[in-house]
């Protein structure tokens, strides 16, 4: 649409103020490069800096999920849920039951495939867990800013079913081993109306890297790209199904459905090995979320832009507008959860076939009419509540991607500073040819490191 | 002599390919089951696609494939997929006819 | 130490002994996770050598679908008690000669190749920052923008992939409803009930 007040303003600021992203490979690089740590050990830290703060997200996130589930679905059911543990409601009782859980025996059936069924919940997790490596939870707090991250989170989260297809067929019972084939299913068959529901935002951005598209949902809510057409509009409730469906939460959760198959896929687990599953399960609830806020909500930008000035600051403001980001951005997807808390003690269970009913002949075919419309919407230029003008972000984005003259120059410039050093240092002929000569593409880290001098300044 | 020290090259990555390529190929020799054969088959397309992302890689050669190594091997893994989607029709069209999915009871035509 | 090679070397063991594991045991429930798990170390291989699309493509369609399915098969042609089907003692030492000489030869002919055996002067690896997507997605709607990357003389010779996609697809979709015939339940009176 014509450029508004937003566009101008906003296109050469987010071209500007280009800042240092708080990857690994940034924490990295301050610890070796400022505090003088041996190079290795610099990486290893920062790479159990971020798993460990991705850990206290997944873990004490299950933590407080489950505690508001039991209090939400009491209130739902007229009654209060957990009021006695850690105070007035209660909140500690999943550490009550964590602990519980941790001093429960540790039971392997008799017919179980024993490696198999320790391994299962293991990989449930490792699934789960990885998928956050690439979720930013603010601009530039991402542990792996993974260039095609929503691919990469898509990918991810559909390893989750070997975890329960394992359980199932290593618990040597049929019950565990239905529960499993049928939730495999489900996830499987959910994953195609959930790719074509995640497209459109990756259409609309030209991107898929996830900071990039929240990054252009920044200023007031009307930017938000569920706001971008009624198409795009609809295709979120269609991916809040699909995504629903996709973590095997009520109403599709005949998986693990208590009142016909006992428990499904954990039926034999216990314990620590339990939880480990309900970790997986509530992580990928809270990824689906947060990734939904990303796409369609703006992620860390809030309904109205107050910290968008204090970003731009530099220092400890930069880093109060981030905080202030990453905070709203876990308060968006926590609605998220409390709403999937709230359909699930509302909505009565589908029986399986109805399930992949839903999929095939419901979800898919509308999520397919919806991708269309927003293409045509997006391709005719219609008028849109979004101001913001992501066709100049995305070309001068791109035009960066594939900077040649500037990519030739550096390396030129990379090369020539080696050969000066080389000459200066060693007093005596230049190494052979090839620090000048070769036009080399494998020399990126020159590349992006004037690269980002360059978009700095 | 450490080998972590020195940086890897593209023959490293056509060594790996080729072990999963001789162990796949050893897979559709010598498992009896179809799906093992199914499995050789899909661990040999993975050594193959190895090996194009190699010489594809701009880190690993100044004069890579580029571009075209990767998007053959996404049309590698794409077709492989559609290849065992039907491997697997026909594995289960077998069993459903024979009760077994023993390729050494294939021997209807055998003279 | 260089945490590239590091990584190269722990996903090649990871991928090599799994897939030795797929050849080597005889429960065809173990061999398909065995596989799961080969296939992943790849896509980590694919991530290590900057094909960050391939990979993540790899793990979707390949380890998420392709397994996926064989692991439906598995269970559905699964007899009681996996009765072993064990390869006779004759064809495994045919095979494991004849495996390990080609393996000799083409371990040795990837190192043999100049090209290809020395790393690249300025070798550096900037792994996050790899940004092949834009890259690909452009190319498979026909338009080619790395073609500063090639030398003079190839530029003019690189094309689009958008007739392969589209084949693809086509092919996809016959594919699917082919296996979908094929694999279907026949009820007939004088079948063997499956």
């Amino acid at each position: 649409m014509n450029a508004k007040r937003y566009s101008r303003s906003t296109s050469t600021k987010w071209i500007t103020r280009r800042r240092k992203p708080r990857t690994c490979r940034a924490v990295a690089d301050y610890l070796h490069y400022e505090l003088g740590i041996w190079i290795w050990a610099a990486n290893v830290l920062a790479a159990t800096v971020s798993c460990v703060l991705i850990l206290h997200v997944v873990a004490v996130g299950a933590l407080i999920f489950i505690w508001m589930e039991r209090k939400i679905s009491g209130r739902i059911q007229d009654r209060l849920g957990p009021t006695r543990v850690g105070g007035a409601y209660g909140w500690l009782q999943t550490l009550a039951d964590g602990i519980k859980l941790i001093a429960k025996e540790d039971v392997c059936p008799g017919k179980a495939d024993a490696l198999l069924f320790k391994l299962a919940p293991y990989i449930s997790f490792a699934a789960s867990f990885t998928a956050f490596l690439s979720l930013p939870f603010s601009d530039g707090w991402v542990a792996q800013n993974v260039n095609c991250g929503v691919f990469f989170v898509l990918a991810v989260l559909g390893l989750e079913v070997f975890g329960v297809i394992l359980a199932g067929y290593a618990s040597g019972s049929k019950w565990s081993l239905f529960g499993a084939m049928r939730e495999a299913a489900q996830v499987v068959s959910y994953e195609v109306p959930l790719g074509m529901c995640v497209v459109v935002p990756v259409v609309l951005c030209g991107t898929m890297n996830l900071v990039t598209i929240a990054n252009m949902q920044e200023g007031m809510f009307t930017n938000w790209l569920i706001f971008h057409d009624p198409f795009t509009f609809c295709l979120f409730w269609v991916y809040a199904t699909c995504a629903v469906a996709s973590v095997n939460r009520a109403p599709f959760d005949l998986a693990e459905a208590e009142s016909e198959l006992v428990a499904g896929f954990h039926t034999e687990y216990s314990g620590l090995r339990w939880s480990f599953f309900f970790m997986a399960e509530y992580g990928s609830m809270y990824l689906v979320s947060g990734l939904a806020v990303i796409l369609f909500f703006g992620g860390w930008h809030g309904p109205f832009p107050i910290f968008q000035g204090l970003a731009d600051m530099g220092g400890l403001a930069t880093y109060t507008a981030q905080l202030a980001g990453c905070i709203n951005f876990l308060l968006k997807a926590l609605v998220g959860i409390t709403v999937m808390i709230w359909i699930r003690w509302t909505l009565p269970r589908l029986r399986i076939d109805q399930v992949i009913t839903t999929c095939l002949k419901y979800c898919t075919p509308l999520a397919a009419f919806f991708f269309l419309g927003a293409i045509l919407w997006q391709i005719n230029d219609l008028p849109s509540l979004n101001t913001i003008d992501r066709a100049a972000i995305r070309e001068d984005w791109l035009a960066r991607e594939t900077q040649i003259e500037e990519r030739r120059e550096a390396i030129a410039q990379k090369a020539a500073d080696k050969a000066a050093k080389a000459k200066e240092n060693d007093g005596e002929e230049e190494p052979s040819g090839d620090g000048q000569g070769t036009a080399d593409p494998a020399d990126a880290a020159a590349v992006l490191n004037v690269e980002n001098v360059e978009v700095e300044g | 002599m450490n080998p972590f020290n020195d940086p890897v090259t593209v023959s490293h990555y056509m060594a790996v390919g080729a072990v999963l390529f001789v162990l796949g190929v050893l897979c559709m020799a010598t498992k009896r089951n179809a799906l093992g054969v199914l499995m050789g088959i899909e661990l040999v397309l993975n050594g193959a696609n190895i090996n194009f992302i190699a010489l594809g890689s701009s880190y690993l050669r100044s004069e890579s494939l580029g571009l075209d190594g990767q998007l053959i091997a996404l049309f590698v893994i794409v077709l492989a997929a559609g290849e065992a989607a039907v491997a697997l029709a026909i594995a289960l069209n077998f069993y459903n006819n024979h009760a077994t999915i023993d390729v050494d009871r294939a021997d209807d035509l055998k003279g | 130490m260089i945490w590239h090679t590091f990584f190269f070397y722990l996903f090649s063991a990871i991928a090599c002994i799994f897939g030795a594991g797929v050849l080597f045991t005889n429960n065809v429930v173990r061999m398909a996770f065995y596989l799961v798990i080969s296939l992943g170390s790849t896509a980590g291989l694919f991530f290590l050598a900057g094909a960050e699309f391939v990979g993540a493509m790899q793990l979707m369609i390949y380890v998420g679908g392709t397994l996926v399915l064989l692991i439906f098969g598995v269970m559905l042609t699964a007899q009681e008690a996996f009765v072993s089907m064990r390869t006779r003692a004759g064809e495994v030492v045919v095979a494991l000669i004849l495996g390990a000489s080609l393996l000799a030869l083409l371990v040795d002919a990837a190192f043999r190749v100049e090209d290809w055996a020395v790393a690249p002067e300025n070798h550096v690896v900037e792994l996050a920052e790899s940004k092949t997507t834009t890259q690909i997605a452009a190319a498979f709607a026909g338009i080619r923008t790395d073609a500063d990357q090639y030398p003079e003389e190839l530029q003019g010779g690189l094309s689009g992939y958008l007739l392969p996609f589209v084949i693809v697809s086509i092919h996809l979709l016959v594919v699917l409803i082919g296996a979908a015939y094929m694999a279907r339940t026949k009820r007939r009176a004088d079948q063997a009930p499956a």
